[in-house]
């Protein structure tokens, strides 16, 4: 296999507070290839946006990044200054958000503001720039581009916002999208065409894409391999269709048999009890024994390490032992 | 407005009753007729999911019938009672029939009352118990929503999102309605958490006989919790029915592209997602309101708006298409 | 969005009534804020026991600099008035007149702002076009005209500093009602069932205090000002001793001995930058945001 296009060695965010030292994510290594998608999941303070963030070095003050690398395309990241960094980030990596409105700046038309950032890497007239922009704008499929081109991002929906995010993320053609919840704040049918978009930009650029999402539908129909975070750390990596088959982690297992399965009845949802601990208060040993129903004394003891686990890898002592429940495994096979 | 609204005016044993309502909205930009001749009732007990995608209206249903909104027109019925134009002061002895939970755990409940003053606030307000009456009567929703009694004491910052959500659950039960609206219940929760406070409201209600209007956007919730669903788009009921036969055989290609679009666990074939944008609530389409996304419109779509009517035992559509009676009309495949 | 996620977990936060003191005091210029204005109520409280005749009253030679005798500390003015004694007076009036205009401000600020950022509508207008009347009239010039009306006194004075000192706050309530008004925990208050009255004094005010009193304790500063202001232009009320009344009088004689004026002058500086440093002070330890970090 050639080298990946993104590979992530032993990060560790911190943030250094008067509450004392938070440590967001920890050990963290993964890494994607060209035309791949690599899901990260999870819940709420789990680490997967401050994750996504660093890949781009817009980790906020107070936070730390340290950690062995961030290679992109062979660069480490980590040891770039800040103004070789600006040159990569959007680029080689680029980045769409949850939230598309806080990504376009309100007082530019849309045209403008894809020209301005192919302007800001490029030396091509502006001219040249603004065919590009309008080819852009047609590519992630904004109907009637030329008139929609010099509108402002309050007149568009936000599905039409998100698409010229998209166009914006794409504009330099980079080797990695980071694509932060991109549909998590547009309707379902809105969903499933940017996420087709995605998909299909992918197939055709061989990006790499980096889909930061809390939702395993989406997961399971929009990305090759997928790391599942707890807690600021990764507890399961697998292929997708090896992981919702055969899911390892309890915590994995949980988040699928908690959400209600279309079709599935009326029967009690699987809850996973208790919350998730705060980053103040880690329980000793793994993050999730508290809350897990085959947890034995052990697990309160040490950090799981990560363990080789078919294709992937979970940390969990008892992942070799224990079954898939019976429930959860019909659910899947429906 | 409709020649045989489906839902028959004011069952006698329903706990609440809607007929023909209409809410509009003046603003600088014109009038919006967010929800536009709405009739459906509720049974004791019953569960009645309501989903749509943004602007359908089914918030703002929500909120006219517990008479947050001020209606247009049309009529509200509460345990048989007409409550639709009475002046607040009049409504406070209805309000006891039917309570809201709302989306936002955090934005709901006052940061500076503790959580023993919050849940027995409503009890203050109807004069309801003494002192000690109305302790021990918090004491017990405590303990009905899982949370210890010494959560009383604690002020809502101290818990998290699923806790805070069961203690504006406990708030709306306190009065012993005969309805709750829930407002996107779980949509501001993590899965893992969702889980718990679905299951517990599938059991309150179970215990209690209480009936809910749930309104999501998530179909898989609804599909889990409600006995029958309303499809609305655009301020219309666009299918109505029990929540079996909406899946089983949708009637409406609208909420055929909406079950489509979910992105399923268990894989499988997916058709293409629905192409376009929703239509500006100020400048609905002519006829149909869903005709300019609608893979089957035909000439009749964009001139004639269609009624709700009766396919089925307890299933009726808005759909030319599901009309059997007229030429021009194809039946349609489940 | 992203970065704030890390904090939404249940952390047990810090309680906000908790701890309010202990906040102040970690910023060293609000606690140096409300060190001198502890003094100043200190002074203010003592006046009677510590110089118990009246500060107007001729005690010995005029034009003693301060140190010269050692019973008149701070010496004494052109007509042989103890300065000291004036000062510990004159906070008392300064103090006074500063509290009790703030308080006629809140009242007609937070009552109107209140109504009006609540029900909207015609009334929304009205009162907004009455606070926008009373702030096109500079104030300090309303409050001289008012007082040279109806003669100059303490209470005179105060409702003078008071009526033009609240469309500020009225308009800052409003700005924070508004922001209530449609969001879930009024909603939630009305769907319980409860009257405008509750929800407006229990749910919507005290969730407004913070920027109130932080406004407020400007307010008094500003109040203090004007009256010093009033008092050096001869609109002070004649009957009892004001550190404006002092440095107006100080003013003749500020070539050859002007000390006469510096000292209560410093006095108002101090005071006003007490409050000033206080109210900063406030507005980090009551912005829980602030106070997470």
């Amino acid at each position: 296999m050639s080298d990946p296009v993104l590979a992530v060695e032993r990060l560790n965010i911190s943030f250094h507070t008067r509450r004392g030292v938070l440590r967001a994510v920890r050990d963290l290594s993964f890494h994607v290839e060209r035309g791949e998608t690599l899901a990260i999941v999870g819940e709420s303070g789990c680490g997967k946006s401050i994750t996504a963030l660093s890949l781009l070095g817009l980790v906020p003050e107070p936070g730390r990044v340290e950690g062995d690398a961030v290679r992109l395309e062979g660069r480490n990241l980590l040891a770039l200054p800040e103004a070789k960094l600006r040159r990569l980030r959007g680029a080689r990596i680029a980045m769409i958000f949850q939230e598309p409105m806080t990504a376009l700046n309100p007082v530019l038309t849309v045209g403008e503001q894809i020209m301005e950032a192919i302007l800001e890497h490029e030396k091509v007239s502006r001219a040249a720039a603004r065919d590009r922009a309008l080819a852009l704008l047609e590519r992630v499929r904004i109907p009637d581009a030329k008139r929609r081109f010099s509108d402002y991002p309050h007149r568009l929906s936000g599905g039409m916002r998100q698409r010229v995010v998209i166009a914006m993320a794409l504009a330099l053609s980079p080797a990695v999208l980071v694509a932060d919840e991109p549909t998590t704040a547009l309707d379902v049918t809105i969903q499933a065409q940017i996420l087709e978009l995605i998909d299909e930009l992918k197939r055709e650029n061989g990006t790499a894409v980096v889909l930061i999402t809390h939702d395993l539908g989406v997961v399971a129909e929009h990305s090759d391999r997928v790391l599942v975070m707890y807690a600021g750390r990764k507890v399961e990596a697998r292929a997708t269709a090896d992981l919702f088959a055969r899911p390892l982690h309890p915590y994995t297992r949980g988040l699928i048999a908690a959400r209600p399965q279309p079709g599935g009845g009326r029967a009690r949802l699987a809850e996973i009890p208790g919350t998730v601990p705060s980053l103040f208060a880690m329980p000793a040993g793994c993050a999730f024994a508290p809350r897990c129903a085959v947890a034995e004394p052990a697990c309160g003891v040490a950090v799981p390490p990560l363990m080789p686990a078919e294709d992937g890898a979970v940390a969990c002592i008892r992942a070799g032992e224990i079954h898939v429940p019976e429930p959860a495994r019909e659910a899947l096979r429906a | 407005m409709f020649q045989s609204p489906p839902a028959k005016p004011c069952v006698p044993e329903s706990v609440l009753s809607v007929d023909d309502l209409c809410v509009r909205f003046s603003t600088a930009r014109g009038t919006v007729h967010a929800v536009d001749g709405v009739s459906l009732s509720l049974a004791p007990g019953e569960t009645l999911g309501l989903v749509g995608e943004s602007g359908c209206g089914k918030s703002t249903l929500g909120r006219a019938v517990v008479r947050l909104i001020e209606p247009a027109s049309g009529r509200i019925r509460l345990a048989g009672e007409d409550v639709t134009h009475q002046p607040r002061h009049r409504l406070r002895a209805a309000r006891r029939n039917v309570q809201m939970v709302f989306q936002d755990p955090f934005a709901s409940l006052d940061p500076r009352w503790t959580v023993g003053e919050l849940i027995a606030e409503p009890l203050h307000i109807h004069g309801i118990g003494s002192r000690a009456e109305r302790r021990a009567r918090v004491t017990d929703l405590l303990h009905k929503v899982g949370l210890p009694p010494d959560a009383a004491e604690r002020t809502p910052h101290q818990f998290s999102g699923g806790q805070r959500q069961r203690i504006g659950i406990a708030r709306a039960l306190a009065l012993e309605p005969k309805v709750v609206v829930l407002d996107e219940p779980v949509s501001a929760l993590d899965v893992s958490v969702q889980a718990q406070i679905l299951n517990l409201l599938v059991g309150l209600q179970r215990s209690l006989g209480v009936a809910f209007l749930f309104i999501s956007h998530d179909l898989s919730v609804v599909e889990y919790v409600s006995d029958r669903v309303a499809v609305m788009y655009l301020g219309r009921i666009v299918e109505l029915a029990d929540r079996e036969t909406l899946w089983r055989s949708p009637a409406h290609p609208y909420t055929r592209a909406l079950l489509d679009a979910v992105p399923r666990i268990s894989g499988g074939h997916r058709p293409a997602p629905l192409k376009g944008d929703l239509p500006s609530p100020y400048d609905p389409p002519q006829g149909c309101a869903f005709h300019t996304r609608c893979p089957l419109a035909y000439g009749r779509c964009r001139t004639e708006t269609p009624l709700l009517r009766g396919i089925g035992p307890g299933h009726s559509t808005a759909c030319h298409l599901a009309d059997p009676t007229l030429p021009g009309a194809a039946p349609l495949a489940a | 969005m992203t970065v704030f996620e890390i904090s939404a977990p249940a952390a047990p936060a810090p309680r906000a009534r908790d701890g309010l003191l202990l906040r102040l005091l970690r910023q060293p210029s609000a606690a140096v804020g409300l060190t001198l204005l502890v003094l100043i109520i200190a002074m203010a409280a003592s006046a009677n026991l510590v110089f118990p005749d009246d500060p107007l009253d001729m005690v010995t030679q005029p034009f003693l600099w301060p140190g010269e005798d050692a019973a008149y500390p701070l010496g004494t003015d052109m007509l042989g008035r103890d300065i000291a004694s004036g000062i510990f007076h004159g906070a008392r009036v300064s103090l006074l007149i500063g509290a009790v205009a703030t308080l006629v401000s809140l009242v007609i600020g937070v009552g109107t702002g209140a109504l009006s950022g609540y029900y909207g509508g015609r009334l929304d207008a009205v009162l907004m076009r009455v606070t926008e009347l009373f702030q096109t009239i500079p104030p300090f010039l309303f409050a001289l005209a008012i007082v040279a009306i109806l003669q100059p006194s303490i209470p005179t004075i105060t409702v003078a500093i008071g009526i033009t000192a609240w469309p500020s706050l009225a308009r800052l309530v409003r700005a924070e009602v508004l922001k209530l008004r449609h969001g879930e925990l009024v909603q939630a208050s009305i769907a319980l069932g409860a009257s405008d009255l509750r929800i407006i004094v229990l749910h919507i005010l005290p969730n407004t205090l913070a920027p109130v009193i932080v406004s407020a304790s400007i307010l008094v500063a500003s109040a203090i000002l004007t009256e010093s202001s009033l008092a050096f232009l001869g609109l002070g009320d004649p009957n009892v001793v004001s550190w404006g009344g002092m440095v107006g009088a100080g003013r003749e004689v500020l070539r050859t001995d002007w000390y006469v004026a510096t000292i209560p002058g410093l006095a108002i500086v101090t005071a006003v930058l007490a409050l000033n440093l206080l109210g900063d002070g406030l507005n980090d330890a009551l912005n829980p945001k602030e106070a997470a970090r």
